[in-house]
């Protein structure tokens, strides 16, 4: 892990998960695909595991973040809290501002 | 990196094995979903891997049986020592919550390649751990995942509709706390800090370590007292 240097989001700031379906070696879950949530930390910045999945080097290192999303915001038929979340890591390059 | 390195990024993908696996017709969340019956496609891979990886000298049988030594020397017990010395050192709670790997560290306990994150569970929040992509555990600090927590019936199931799994190990919340479900997709391993249990008052580390199970670090259960 290193840090992030220029960091394009941060905590608190709302993001939409891109809705992209690319080949390959994805860590983006299909149920988190198009969805908005919140920046809830930086984790770091990492390899990236898209690259790293074939042999590549993973260079330069992508900022990882951790994404709150309402669980009601992803299964509209959700049973629970309406405070329940769901939180993942979403690297930078799948994410938008909301 | 070294090959060596034990905790090499542990996303033990296991990809969809869907070759002759049971479905067993009753639903206890304690049991294995998949249950295999000699060596499957994948098994007979890893093995072929391993045995190129050793011919052309990337690893040693020697790197392979060390780490296996090394993962043997990992267990719940571990996790259940840093909860017992959470709830009894404030100072360590804070770092812990703060960077979970370098708080881990001082009790010795390496996270290798991925990182820590210490999740709080309190009467008003309640976190629970997944890995919906493969199964992602925090290996050194709590051993090998148990098979349920592997089985595509929790992994599935679990992001979709939490509640309703917990109920199936005897763990009820009321809609008054607020439950995060954490999907350790990426870099990230994720450890339930539990809630200190009434009636521990006075009890040393030892004592309260004791009753820190593994299902109450993944977030399934509650600690208790007696």
């Amino acid at each position: 892990m290193s840090e992030v240097a220029n960091a394009k989001f941060a905590p608190g700031d709302n993001v939409r998960i891109a809705t992209a379906n690319p080949p390959g070696h994805r860590r983006v879950p299909t149920y988190a695909r198009g969805r908005v949530g919140t920046i809830e930390r930086i984790c770091g910045a990492f390899p990236n595991p898209e690259e790293l999945a074939y042999g590549f080097d993973g260079l330069p290192k992508r900022p990882l973040y951790r994404v709150r999303i309402r669980q009601t915001d992803i299964w509209p038929d959700y049973k629970g809290s309406d405070k329940d979340v769901l939180e993942l890591e979403i690297y930078e390059h799948w994410l938008e501002k909301a | 990196m070294a090959t060596t390195d034990p905790h090499a990024h542990d996303h033990d993908h296991d990809h969809p094995h869907d070759h002759g696996h049971h479905h067993h017709g009753h639903n206890h969340p304690h049991d294995p979903i998949e249950v295999s019956e000699g060596a499957s496609e994948y098994e007979i891979m890893v093995h072929a891997i391993k045995e190129l990886l050793i011919e052309k000298g990337v690893i040693t049988g020697e790197d392979i049986r060390k780490t296996l030594e090394f993962m043997d020397t990992r267990t719940p017990a571990l996790g259940a020592k840093v909860v017992a010395r959470a709830w009894t050192d404030p100072e360590f709670k804070k770092r812990l919550l703060a960077n979970g790997t370098s708080a881990v560290a001082e009790m010795g306990i390496p996270m290798g390649d991925a990182e820590l994150i210490v999740v709080e569970n309190s009467k008003d929040v309640h976190n629970i751990i997944v890995c919906t992509l493969c199964s992602c555990y925090p290996r050194t600090v709590l051993g090998l995942p148990p098979d349920w927590y592997k089985s595509r019936n929790y992994r599935s199931r679990v992001v979709v509709e939490p509640r309703a799994v917990l109920k199936e190990f005897g763990t009820e919340l009321p809609d008054s706390v607020t439950l995060r479900t954490h999907d350790s997709n990426a870099d990230m391993r994720y450890l339930v800090l539990p809630e200190r249990p009434a009636g521990t008052e006075g009890w040393s580390q030892e004592q309260l370590a004791a009753i820190v199970t593994r299902d109450c670090m993944v977030g399934v259960a509650f600690p208790k007292a007696g």
